[in-house]
């Protein structure tokens, strides 16, 4: 048991513990509506605006759910704002809206939502919800935006619908396919799990310790292979 | 874990010549004939392709490779290049053939755990980018040139940028010309290799030549081209007697397309084809089975490729399916 | 994928993987009495509150949005059908039916055998042509395409790719390539799709390396207009506004 400080509940989702590069979660949606920055930026807010709604929610209501029931409720809560964000969507950005398609309602059954409310929502204070909402949200849409940036770029030479290259740009079709984002997904998460081999072989070789303030988080302490070794214990 | 794996007896021992770099190597100079025959057929183009997509995979291996100063030597970057280089349309830009070389080594290979862990064939791999990144550009087939020193498309096209592609200069290979035009090729011209096509894949009589060669050094496992060629050329002349009009017949369908190349050296790659004989003989009818399926019923024209890298995912299952009984074991009483 | 993942989370936490706020800090606010009686008629009651409160905020959004989402589907078919009919001074949706271009529901009339097209008309209301709606299977996936049709002179007036999936850069060109889709206004159906145009009517040029896709354009409006012509041809001299 840990106390955490309001900036770790703020900060956590965001990087250290990404629900997409770390935890895994989400992936669905992450691979599958990322093919420009433009949808991954709808999804990525879409996704937000359901996670803050509904940890609001469970958060001011946790003492009246009773515990068999909990799940149901929280689904119904969830459902109920992805419906209102797949209603706006269509009134609003009626493109975009068509560009995600169904993956707007699958936001239901996007795991990383229902595992907050059951993890953090249902057992913390209301701020202390919202905040972890908006960092877990915040670094949902992070992830999608760099996918979709990565993809974007390579498979249409544009950055937000703006040419980066010029007319004579040949675009890397596959990249806006879905095997772009599985593609880019594993290079993302090669990057990574490289970048943290490297810092933690510095800590080791005595350089600069992983910042004070920051204890890293045991997610991303484990490499890539222990991670999927300790997944397979727990199957 | 009593009783060691392998059985040492003492000495003397007869000392195999044969190393990974050997029969890397020599495969290599089995490849030179058809360098020669696609340098040959398309010109200063071919040559300089083969460069770049040579250049890219050796590039990756040595930036990317396991450290140690053999990391090149051992040949096998450089057969992906080679490989990769002679599945190209001719006037393919450079700077594709490049990438093409490094995302086969790369993502083919390296990522895997480098040579002896990987589950696809590299070359193919990297073709397999290609084809889904710019499927254009890879399937535009310049016709013949007006003189060898010429080059056969845009092939200097600044990186990332796309060819300038002239309508004019593109033609249609025997395949797409039999599958989209109903247009029969003739047999001479496939065999030779006088046809359009990719690099090397044209003259199916110098790749046999090559093959046979290294079959007899056994550097290449005979069975799984045989397989391949025995079940295309059975399926291909059965459905040819039920419909020749919409069915090509045997010889066309064994020297079109890709077919030679692949079954020759690429379905043949050591690490990524099973290692018992019945297993080399199921792999090959599998990749015949499915070229045959893909050209006359799939949306492409050529199906090689998928037919190998489909296949090569089996490879495990086939090993297990087929592993012989050890001489002298007992099977055990109601076997798993 | 997220269904299977989603029962991995007590997994998940109890390696600490979602982070430290597995073990609650606050026992006061465990969710209520796990492991204590709970009444049904409370669940019952819960989940009906939920629900109900749920239906409500879902009606109330609904409706404040259904004017906007509703004007978005009337706007892009107005787009649609006008492109294709090369701009008439208006348009109405009738069905063609055995009784010829009428307005449903009518009480002589099967629906089941109606099909939607929208018929322009010019200054004086008399009609210019026919834009139907049609799709079939493309490459990749059923493309759907909307054309305009003049029976007085019996060529195209135009096409627009409403829906595909085909392939980016190669078959979405049956939607980009504008010099593809011009082709079509004022051919002369039933089309056909030719590598080479030798300038007949009808012929269209198919796009390098798309030719499937090319194809089922073609295809998808010749096999609609079959079945439609004799009907429109029958009774579009009838129609005047």
């Amino acid at each position: 048991m840990r106390q955490t400080t309001p900036q770790q509940d703020l900060l956590r989702g965001l990087w250290r513990e990404n629900p997409v590069l770390i935890q895994m979660l989400g992936l669905c949606p992450a691979l599958a509506v990322t093919n420009n920055v433009e949808n991954s930026l709808a999804m990525g807010l879409a996704t937000f605006f359901v996670l803050c709604g509904s940890s609001l929610l469970v958060s001011l209501c946790k003492r009246w759910i009773p515990g068999e029931i909990r799940i149901s409720v929280y689904i119904l809560i969830i459902a109920t704002f992805v419906t209102v964000a797949d209603l706006c969507l269509a009134a609003l950005l009626p493109d975009i809206h068509k560009a995600l398609g169904a993956f707007i309602a699958l936001i239901v059954v996007n795991c990383m939502i229902l595992g907050r409310q059951e993890a953090f929502a249902s057992r913390r204070p209301v701020g202390r919800a919202l905040l972890d909402a908006v960092g877990t949200g915040a670094g949902f849409t992070l992830a999608l935006v760099m996918l979709g940036g990565t993809r974007e770029v390579l498979g249409s030479g544009s950055f937000l619908n703006v040419p980066l290259f010029g007319p004579s740009y040949e675009p890397w079709v596959v990249m806006i396919l879905p095997p772009g984002g599985f593609l880019t997904l594993g290079v993302l998460l090669l990057g990574l799990a490289w970048w943290e081999e490297r810092r933690r072989e510095r800590v080791k070789a005595g350089g600069v310790p992983a910042g004070a303030d920051m204890e890293p988080s045991p997610a991303l302490g484990m490499s890539l292979s222990e991670r999927a070794s300790s997944r397979g214990d727990a199957a | 874990m009593s009783e060691p794996a392998l059985g040492v007896s003492a000495s003397p021992h007869v000392k195999g010549g044969d190393s990974t770099p050997t029969i890397m190597w020599s495969v290599v100079a089995s490849l030179v004939p058809v360098v020669a025959s696609a340098i040959y057929f398309f010109g200063p183009s071919a040559a300089l392709l083969l460069a770049a997509s040579c250049a890219g995979a050796l590039a990756t291996e040595m930036c990317f490779g396991q450290r140690g100063t053999r990391r090149l030597c051992d040949g096998s970057a450089a057969i992906t290049g080679l490989l990769l280089g002679l599945t190209l349309p001719p006037g393919l830009p450079l700077w594709m053939a490049f990438l093409g070389g490094a995302f086969g080594i790369g993502f083919g290979k390296l990522v895997y755990g480098g040579l002896g862990q990987n589950v696809f064939n590299p070359a193919l791999l990297g073709r397999a980018f290609l084809q889904a990144a710019f499927p254009v550009a890879i399937t535009t087939w310049p016709v013949r040139a007006e003189s060898w020193w010429s080059l056969r498309g845009d092939n200097f096209a600044l990186p990332l940028m796309s060819p300038a592609t002239q309508d004019a200069f593109s033609g249609a290979t025997p395949l797409g010309l039999m599958k989209f035009e109903q247009t029969a090729t003739s047999s001479w011209d496939l065999v030779l290799g006088t046809t359009a096509g990719s690099l090397g894949e044209t003259s199916g009589l110098v790749i046999l030549v090559c093959g046979l060669y290294l079959a007899v050094r056994r550097h290449l496992e005979w069975r799984i081209p045989a397989s391949i060629f025995c079940t295309v050329a059975l399926l291909a002349g059965g459905l040819h007697l039920l419909d020749a009009a919409r069915y090509p017949g045997p010889v066309f369908t064994l020297f079109s397309g890709g077919l030679m190349l692949g079954a020759v050296y690429m379905a043949t790659d050591m690490v990524t084809s099973p290692v018992t004989h019945r297993g080399c003989w199921i792999f090959g009818a599998g990749i015949g089975l499915l070229v045959i399926v893909i050209r006359l019923w799939g949306g492409l024209s050529e199906g090689v490729m998928y037919a190998i890298l489909l296949m090569n995912a089996l490879v495990p299952f086939i090993n297990r399916a087929t592993q012989p009984r050890v001489f002298g074991a007992i099977e055990a009483e109601g076997g798993s | 994928m997220s269904e299977e993942r989603s029962g991995n989370i007590g997994d998940a936490q109890r390696r600490g993987l979602v982070g430290d706020e597995a073990l609650p800090d606050e026992p006061a606010a465990e969710p209520a009495a796990l492991g204590d009686e709970v009444s049904s008629l409370r669940m019952i009651l819960t989940l009906g509150a939920a629900g109900a409160l749920a239906g409500l905020l879902i009606v109330m959004v609904f409706n404040a949005t259904l004017p906007a989402i509703e004007a978005h589907r009337a706007e892009a078919v107005r787009l649609a059908v006008t492109e294709v009919l090369q701009q008439p001074a208006r348009y109405e949706a009738l069905s063609v039916t055995e009784a010829g271009l009428v307005e449903l529901p009518r009480e002589d009339v099967q629906p089941a055998n109606a099909v939607l097209v929208y018929v322009g008309f010019d200054e004086g209301g008399r009609a210019t042509g026919v834009a139907v709606t049609a799709a079939e299977a493309g490459f990749q996936d059923i493309v759907g395409l909307i054309y305009g049709f003049d029976p007085q002179s019996g060529t195209l007036l135009g096409m627009k790719v409403l829906e595909s999936k085909e392939t980016p850069g190669l078959g979405d060109k049956i939607q980009k390539d504008a010099r593809f889709v011009a082709q079509f206004a004022g051919a002369r159906p039933p089309l056909e799709a030719v590598k080479r145009p030798k300038g007949e009517e009808g012929e269209i040029d198919s796009i390098t390396g798309a030719t499937i896709s090319s194809r089922a354009v073609v295809r998808i409006i010749n096999n609609s207009l079959e079945r439609l012509r004799p009907r429109i041809e029958a009774h579009f001299q009838e129609v005047v506004r």
